[in-house]
């Protein structure tokens, strides 16, 4: 992407030896996620799947990057643009079409939708609604962690629009303060459902918005998953050295509206198309298999099938599962005292 | 088999819409992502795109057509080792495909299930039965959560003379010692030892690491607390006043009160919101509220609402121990004053339990917080004019005690309740509903709602005790229901 690096310099790919089981990884993930969501479009498309429904076609480098520098152990947490980030995490596919679906066999059986599924198991906590809340949340998960001496980290993710709630900033000046082990990844993707981050954003550098707080932040090629891998390691090594919260924008791009029944008037077809062309990210990996010998075409189309047999299989799942049963209406609502 | 492309839903409302064009051709090749087609919605024009690679096999719907039904068949595409003869055995046809799911089909099936959906199994709810008559309850209310056995501080044999802030500050001590999970959050609470100095001497037991001064951030606080509360810490959130909520309302409602139901069960959040609530003295509109009915009304949350020193300490306890968000509804003008408080480190009160603070069979009286002293007070002059009043302390606002404001009902036949707050949507309002719908036929006269003026709080002495209910009101509202 166009954008330079202005404080840190961001990894380049050159600097970056991953090996070929890692690339092969990153690959098959990102395939994942963006096979699951074109086929959450076609459930959606075909009335199974209703409401709100906001696909990360385009994101993919950012998440499977920051999951490949980040432990198991490590919690997330993000916004209603969350499948990508669950199958990341690990979460099953299956479970996450079902919730989708709004069926029994989802991860929340069928009461969140498809903004809000949550996995202890994986440590993914959501999955939140209200642009910008998951910010001070995440921001608890890491005062938790320190709290309580455990070494994790807190991937906290928020859109390029959120950055300009009042609790993002209230949440940086804790962290901070506190030295809380939070990372805010920025999934700059340059809108805000259709207002451009020109015209949302007073300066459009997201990575320094934690500057007043001695926050230091990072650009980094949200489509180059090995860019994205690379500055997430800095930031978890920053955060486990108990320095205190990091900030990495990850400048991406979304395919598709900002939910399914956007058409997306606000930009033009060259854009996307350059965008598309030029810097798709699983485009990007492909090339690196290929050139490096690491896998041939008929090898790649072999993981292609498997992974269209998985989400051909969360699809069957999720139309399969029944819808929840009606008691299920008044359950978790409040625990037991 | 080809792969059907059916004529996709673009928004949660859409049923038809014209198939403006068509971007590919029969015989093209085309990759998952490639644009095919585009359709024009009643609000726009969409694109759609294929989600399986293949040749476009056949055309089925022609370029303009206009109300193509959603789940209609509008091409189909040949997967890698299909040639067109595998289109001969497929009948074009034009009606929506049946095993997907269009909106109609949804709507029936979600009447069919809120037919069998239990009328309610929520304790306080409208006894709506599933046939959807109203169940009048002629003997005893509706079985709710059995709470018959009365556990307050009179079963305790020692007491001591505490002011509602000492209860307070123990309750949260007491808590503090025994689980390492408990925390205390807000502004001013640690080296200032709490604006209104509830929270004194625990910087002093307890270290920086569990008491911990906030920047001014309700928002942000609230989230980072809830979020921590996710995690299993407990903690113990001061708000300098509740006024100063409504900053993080957002974060109490739908992060900590909704989690749990979202998550399908995964997610607990045991945190307690603190703090004084109410008018207090002369500090203007802003700074004056109750925000009682606010939070009584969201489902997720339990609101408390202590009065005497043993209601706060007991109260704070349990709620501390809840592994439910608790709002808890303190109010500055009872902090200075003193009660007898059960001596013992192990008194606990119930939430979800009302306390008859006096016996009486002419009239019921319910209040909660700052209102069950004047309530008290109001049932002495009652008694000096012949008039017996029986006056409940709610101590928890939801769930609401039913029970006992039911039988209490059928004792007296008269009902009065009494709240700081506005009367519109008050928990006043909620008493009248349960008292008509749980003893209707018990019923003397109507409910009478003692409430504080649907004015902002005015600042000059004598409008601000003019807002408020007074004892005086209480009283005539009592004999009116009387009937003298
Ligand atoms: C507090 C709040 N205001 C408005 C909305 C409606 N809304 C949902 S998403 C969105 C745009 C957010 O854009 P961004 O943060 O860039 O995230 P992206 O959708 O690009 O992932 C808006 C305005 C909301 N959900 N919450
Ligand atoms: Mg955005």
């Amino acid at each position: 992407m166009a954008t330079t690096p202005k404080r840190k310099r961001g990894t380049t790919r050159a600097d970056n030896q991953a090996s070929s089981d890692d690339l092969l990884k990153y690959y098959r993930e990102m395939l994942l996620i963006r096979r699951f969501e074109e086929k959450a479009g076609q459930l959606y498309g075909m009335g199974l799947i209703g409401g709100f429904c906001h696909l990360y076609i385009g994101q993919e480098a950012v998440v499977v990057g920051m999951q490949a520098a980040a432990s198991n152990e490590d919690g997330v947490i993000t916004s209603y643009r969350d499948h990508g980030h669950m199958l990341a995490t690990g979460m099953d596919a299956a479970g996450v079409m079902a919730e989708l679906t709004g069926r029994e066999g989802g991860y929340s059986r069928g009461k969140g939708g498809s903004m809000h599924m949550f996995s202890k198991e994986k440590n993914f906590y959501g999955g939140h609604g209200i642009v910008g809340a998951q910010v001070p949340l995440g921001t608890g998960i890491a005062f938790s962690y320190k709290y309580r001496g455990e070494n994790k980290v807190c991937m906290t993710y928020l859109g390029d629009g959120a950055v300009n709630q009042g609790q993002v900033y209230e949440a940086f000046n804790m962290a901070a303060l506190w030295q809380l082990p939070v990372i805010y990844c920025i999934e700059n993707n340059q809108y805000a459902m259709g207002t451009s981050t020109q015209r949302h954003s007073s300066s459009p550098d997201l990575y320094e918005r934690g500057k007043a707080y001695g926050i230091p932040g990072e650009q980094v090629d949200g489509m180059d998953v090995l860019a994205v891998k690379a500055a997430g390691e800095r930031a978890v090594e920053h955060c486990r050295s108990g320095k205190g919260p990091y900030i990495l924008e990850l400048k991406t791009y979304r395919y598709r509206g900002h939910s399914m029944s956007d058409p997306a008037k606000y930009r033009t077809k060259d854009e996307l198309d350059k965008m598309r062309k030029e810097h798709d990210p699983i485009d990007m990996v492909k090339k690196l298999l290929i050139d490096g010998d690491i896998i041939d075409e008929a090898g790649l189309k072999d993981i292609d099938k498997e992974v269209k047999a998985e989400v051909a299989k969360a699809a069957e799942f999720a139309q399969n599962s029944p819808e929840p049963d009606v008691s299920e209406l008044f359950t978790d609502i409040l625990i037991d005292a | 088999m080809p792969i059907e492309v059916l004529m996709p839903a673009l928004s949660p409302t859409m049923t038809e819409g014209t198939l403006a064009k068509w971007n590919v051709k029969e015989g093209d090749t085309v990759a998952s992502g490639d644009v095919i087609a585009e359709i024009e919605t009643d609000k726009a024009t969409m694109e759609v795109e294929a989600v399986d690679e293949g040749t476009i096999g056949k055309l089925v719907i022609e370029a303009g057509t206009e109300n193509v039904a959603v789940n209609q068949v509008i091409a189909y595409i040949l997967e890698e080792d299909e040639d067109a003869s595998a289109l001969d055995n497929v009948s074009a046809s034009s009606e929506p495909k049946k095993d997907a799911a269009p909106a109609k089909e949804e709507e029936s099936s979600k009447e069919e299930s809120s037919d069998k959906a239990p009328a309610s199994a929520s304790s306080n709810a409208a006894p709506v039965s599933a046939s959807g008559a109203i169940e009048r309850s002629d003997a005893e209310p509706r079985a709710m959560s059995v709470m018959n056995a009365t556990q307050d501080e009179k079963t305790y044999t020692s007491f001591k003379t505490q002011t509602v802030r000492e209860a307070l500050r123990d309750a949260m001590a007491e808590e503090m010692r025994s689980d390492e999970n408990v925390f205390v959050m807000g502004e001013e609470v640690a080296q200032y030892q709490g604006a209104y100095k509830v929270t004194q001497g625990l910087l002093d037991e307890f270290g920086d690491k569990r008491v911990i001064d906030t920047p001014i951030t309700e928002h942000g606080f609230t989230g980072l607390a809830t979020g921590s509360a996710f995690m299993g810490l407990k903690p113990v959130l001061e708000f300098m006043t509740f006024n100063f909520a409504m900053q993080a309302i957002d974060q109490i409602i739908n992060s900590a009160a909704k989690t749990l139901y979202m998550s399908g069960g995964q997610l607990g959040c045991p945190i307690v919101f603190r703090g004084p609530n109410g008018a207090a003295s002369r500090v203007g509109a802003q700074h004056s509220q109750c925000y009682a009915s606010w939070y009584a009304h969201c489902p997720g949350l339990k609101v408390v609402a202590p009065w005497s020193a043993a209601d706060a300490k007991g109260l704070l306890k349990a709620a501390i121990r809840d592994p439910n968000p608790i709002v808890f509804l303190e109010n500055e003008i009872m902090y200075g004053q003193s009660f007898e408080v059960p001596d013992d480190e192990d008194f606990v009160l119930p939430i979800g339990q009302a306390k008859i603070e006096r016996e009486g069979t002419d009239v019921t009286i319910v209040a909660f917080s700052i209102m069950v002293g004047k309530a008290l007070k109001a049932a002495e002059q009652l008694a000096e004019q012949g008039i017996s009043a029986e006056v409940i302390n709610l101590r928890t606002i939801r769930p609401l005690d039913v029970n006992t404001i039911v039988r209490s009902v059928m004792k007296t036949n008269r009902l009065v309740t009494v709240e700081e707050g506005w009367h519109f949507s008050g928990i006043g309002a909620e008493i009248a509903s349960v008292a008509m719908e749980h003893a209707f036929d018990y019923l003397d006269a109507p409910v009478a709602r003692v409430t504080g003026e649907d004015v902002p709080m005015p600042y000059a002495a004598n409008l601000e005790a003019l807002a408020l209910p007074q004892d005086s009101h209480i009283v005539a509202a009592a004999k009116a229901v009387c009937y003298r």
